[in-house]
């Protein structure tokens, strides 16, 4: 995956060089836009064509929504943590 | 789009080149530059991280790293699920596009659909129990379970449910969470 980060980095000077162009960019975000669909459409090929996921499909379901209760819950207690220490103080003052 | 792909793939309703599924990876690089490029020429995303302070920076912090831990913490629970694949799950931060295929490309199908399922459901979650949230986490809640979505979907119901002053933070977290996105979900199944 070095190559993703790499033109990641690519495209992140080339569009702080061609912020200007107004054009260039417009095209660029429709682009993106239409790259994502795309590639959700052919995930989902992929998916529907894929018989060990369309039979697990309950339980890849639980395990997802498992993961998501964990990363909530684990945000939620450290923004609790920040919120006390750094954030009550000034609403006090 | 998604639903659509998996009845045409269900029904084997499609011409064969697009059953092969070769082009993704390229796309993939495609996709990455122009997010790149829109990133690079976004004033906003440059300013915003210039102009803050140091304390409102803790926000997004909490997010990414609560939700990596809390994400490595669940995948004990679940035996087909390794620490790393959980926490690039989680790495989405509710941006399901954009982090299920990638999780896609690099890890598998799987993988991308639990990705995809579980962050569609942060959004949702987020939607339905900001208020809940906000009443026991403290006002940082929302915006805390809303991740990379506080900037867009979930901004009306948290700016409602905290108050109209934490939209501008709730907007920051979720800039700042949707940059990190693609940085962070291959950069932790590439080398953690």
């Amino acid at each position: 995956m070095i190559p993703v980060l790499l033109l990641m980095t690519i495209g992140l000077i080339l569009g702080y060089v061609l912020r200007n162009k107004t054009k260039f960019i417009l095209f660029s975000n429709k682009a993106t836009t239409l790259i994502i669909y795309m590639l959700l459409f052919l995930l989902g090929i992929g998916v529907g064509l894929n018989k060990t996921i369309i039979s697990n499909i309950a339980n890849i379901g639980f395990q997802a929504i498992l993961i998501t209760f964990g990363a909530i819950l684990g945000s939620l207690i450290l923004a609790y943590i920040t919120y006390k220490l750094f954030f009550i103080q000034k609403n006090e003052k | 789009m998604f639903i659509v792909g998996v009845v045409l793939g269900l029904y084997k309703f499609l011409p064969d080149f697009l059953m092969e599924n070769d082009f993704s990876m390229y796309s993939l690089y495609a996709l990455m530059l122009f997010v790149g490029i829109g990133i690079g020429a976004d004033s906003n995303a440059l300013s915003v991280i210039r102009e803050t302070k140091i304390k409102i920076i803790l926000v997004p912090l909490c997010v990414i790293l609560g939700s990596l831990i809390g994400a490595a913490v669940t995948s004990f629970f679940i035996s087909k699920i390794s620490i790393t694949e959980a926490m690039a799950v989680a790495a989405g931060f509710g941006y399901y596009s954009l982090s299920s295929i990638f999780i896609t490309e690099i890890s598998g199908e799987t993988l991308g659909v639990i990705a995809l399922l579980s962050n569609i459901s942060r959004e949702i979650i987020t939607l339905l129990a900001t208020p809940f949230f906000v009443k026991y986490f403290g006002k940082l809640g929302g915006i805390a379970s809303g991740g990379a979505t506080s900037m867009d979907t979930c901004l009306p119901i948290i700016s409602e449910s905290t108050g109209k002053e934490w939209a501008i933070i709730a907007v920051f977290s979720g800039v700042v969470l949707t940059i990190i996105v693609p940085f962070l979900v291959p950069f932790i199944l590439t080398f953690i």
